[in-house]
């Protein structure tokens, strides 16, 4: 194949479906990649299917599979997804059902399994407790490897037309389909860390097209409202053009794929991925036309042999109130509110980790701006991390008991409690994480 | 002169880790940018960050610069109290900064 169209459906679990759906049926995609996966989203994903056996996979799985599946199936596109997250073969079994509904008939899902190390993380050491994981007992929730191309060729080689996966690393799902397609070596760093860049690019989705840009007067971006998703045409050198769809909203220049570019990188020379180090420090891009921006100069370095695994576990309950203030002095009046249920959350301090109060308006978002003494209006917000979800309750309560028994004019009290799900992270030898793949065909008779 | 009035940023999020590049929009403020918006302006700016929390990488030939601030986000995405967690509104606080003993070159 001379060149890759390959598109982005999704860039987060959350993701709009609309974008997804025009890509498909307009961009003449060889691939569709819906990367769904946040970095605690497995761990909420292990904790539903410990509830349900069956589920444990993204909940939008079905409307997304059922929309895109027919369109895809008559372009010949093919689908790569992490929506499979704590349960990749229970979604490609769904996936396949929903394939059977529609009349898909000889559609090949792949179910890719492997990233789940939980039954040989204890003796890990986790850089944020510094403790063996097995340390965390019955609070270690799950503990997944973030993966790279291995499972997810292998089923592209074997004719899959959807992969389903679980944790991988995000560019991975790009990657993936650019080295089955070219047959790019994998000790070809140069072009890994090229289709490394690509997938980095696309991840996010609209990132890269004009969301999380716009600034009125300063960065434009037309009709932002109907924001296309990105789709690249990649050549088999690895370099190639990001572009979207006409007529959908958004922009592509050159400040949209910079910004991207360094989005979540730390040293751009030494972005560490499971198949490669991608170095992204001499990228270049350069404007093509309207939406249309070329990318090259990417390159890479021998992966490092080891994978990020993530552990989730269960870390007490946040409690949380909110409460407002408006007109004259209402930023005193917050402060107030502030000192108040710290006095009154004192007696419970042994049950709270941590605590902040703040003024959304003032100073919620960055502690430095705690000089400013005046607003229309603030909002308070009190929060804190506890031991047991009775603590947590008891700080929503306090905050509502402010209307009655706080100061002047507060209103609008809401209260919200939260079991805390952490994430930590350690390293794992890549040659104890082996990937499998599993086949599942559609057939018209097995109903 | 803001910082904003020349340049571009976004944040990103690891773990307890932000990073925020900030880009300029014209070529010919690179070097302003580049000379001015040092660590330990970022950190003075912030006024929440240690100098030797906050590392700096430069892509010349993108006008870009990349923050990297370790422990930026109170412990991390996932356990975070914060409103944003994710510090996903650095960039524009960042962007606040004044650079008022600077002259712009291209004038």
């Amino acid at each position: 194949m001379s060149v890759v169209r390959i598109g982005a459906g999704a860039g987060f679990q959350g993701d709009r479906l609309a974008p997804a759906l025009d890509l498909a049926e307009r961009g003449k995609l060889d691939y569709l990649v819906f990367e769904c996966l946040g970095e605690r989203t497995i761990a909420l994903a292990q904790q539903a299917r410990r509830n349900d056996p069956s589920g444990g996979y993204d909940p939008l799985l079905e409307r997304r599979m059922r929309a895109v599946l027919p369109v895809c199936a008559r372009n010949g596109t093919k689908v790569v997804t992490n929506m499979g997250a704590a349960n990749p073969l229970g979604a490609a079994q769904h996936t396949a059902r929903i394939a059977r509904e529609l009349g898909l008939t000889g559609l090949k899902v792949a179910a890719v399994t492997g990233d789940d190390v939980l039954d040989r993380i204890g003796s890990f050491v986790l850089d944020e407790t510094g403790a063996p994981a097995e340390d965390l007992g019955d609070r270690l929730v799950s503990a997944n490897a973030y993966v790279g191309i291995d499972g997810l060729v292998t089923a592209l080689k074997a004719d899959a037309d959807v992969v389903i996966c679980g944790r991988a690393s995000d560019p991975t799902l790009f990657l993936a389909p650019l080295v089955h397609e070219f047959g790019w070596a994998r000790d070809d760093w140069e072009r890994l860390g090229r289709g490394v860049l690509i997938g980095h690019l696309l991840e996010c989705a609209a990132q890269i097209t004009g969301g999380y840009f716009a600034d009125p007067g300063v960065k434009e971006v037309p009709d932002l409202a109907a924001v296309g998703h990105p789709l690249a045409e990649v050549g088999a050198d690895g370099n190639a053009t990001i572009t979207k769809l006409q007529g959908t909203g958004g922009r592509i220049t050159r400040a949209t794929c910079i910004e991207q570019l360094l989005y979540e990188i730390h040293d751009p020379a030494r972005y560490l991925q499971p198949d490669v180090v991608a170095d992204f420090s001499s990228v270049d891009f350069q404007d093509l036309g309207t939406d249309r921006v070329g990318v090259s100069g990417a390159t890479g370095a021998p992966a490092t042999g080891q994978f990020k695994v993530s552990v989730g576990y269960r870390d007490g309950w946040i409690g949380e109130g909110q409460i407002s203030y408006a007109g004259a002095n209402c930023v005193a009046r917050g402060q107030l509110a502030v000192e108040i249920l710290q006095a009154r959350l004192a007696p419970h301090r042994a049950e709270i980790f941590e605590e902040r109060g703040e003024l959304i308006g003032v100073n919620s978002v960055w502690q430095g701006a705690s000089r400013h003494t005046s607003a229309p209006e603030v909002r308070v917000r009190y929060a804190a991390r506890c031991a047991d979800r009775d603590t947590a309750q008891r700080v929503a309560e306090e905050v509502e008991g402010l209307y009655l028994a706080g100061p002047a004019g507060g209103g609008g009290a809401t209260g919200m409690v939260r079991e805390v799900l952490a994430i930590a992270s350690t390293l794992m030898p890549a040659a104890t994480v082996k990937a499998v793949v599993e086949m599942l065909e559609v057939h018209h008779e097995t109903a | 002169m803001k910082l904003h009035d020349i340049a571009h940023a976004r944040t990103g999020d690891k773990g307890d880790v932000s990073n925020i590049s900030v880009i300029s929009y014209d070529p010919a403020h690179w070097s302003l940018i580049r000379d001015h918006v040092t660590p330990a302006r970022v950190a003075a700016h912030f006024g929440v960050f240690a100098t030797d929390d906050v590392t700096r990488y430069a892509l010349p030939q993108l006008c870009a610069l990349n923050f990297v601030i370790r422990g930026a986000l109170t412990g991390g995405v996932t356990r975070s109290l914060a409103l944003d967690a994710h510090g996903k509104c650095l960039a524009s606080v960042l962007l606040d900064m004044e650079l008022d003993n600077v002259k712009t070159v291209t004038d």
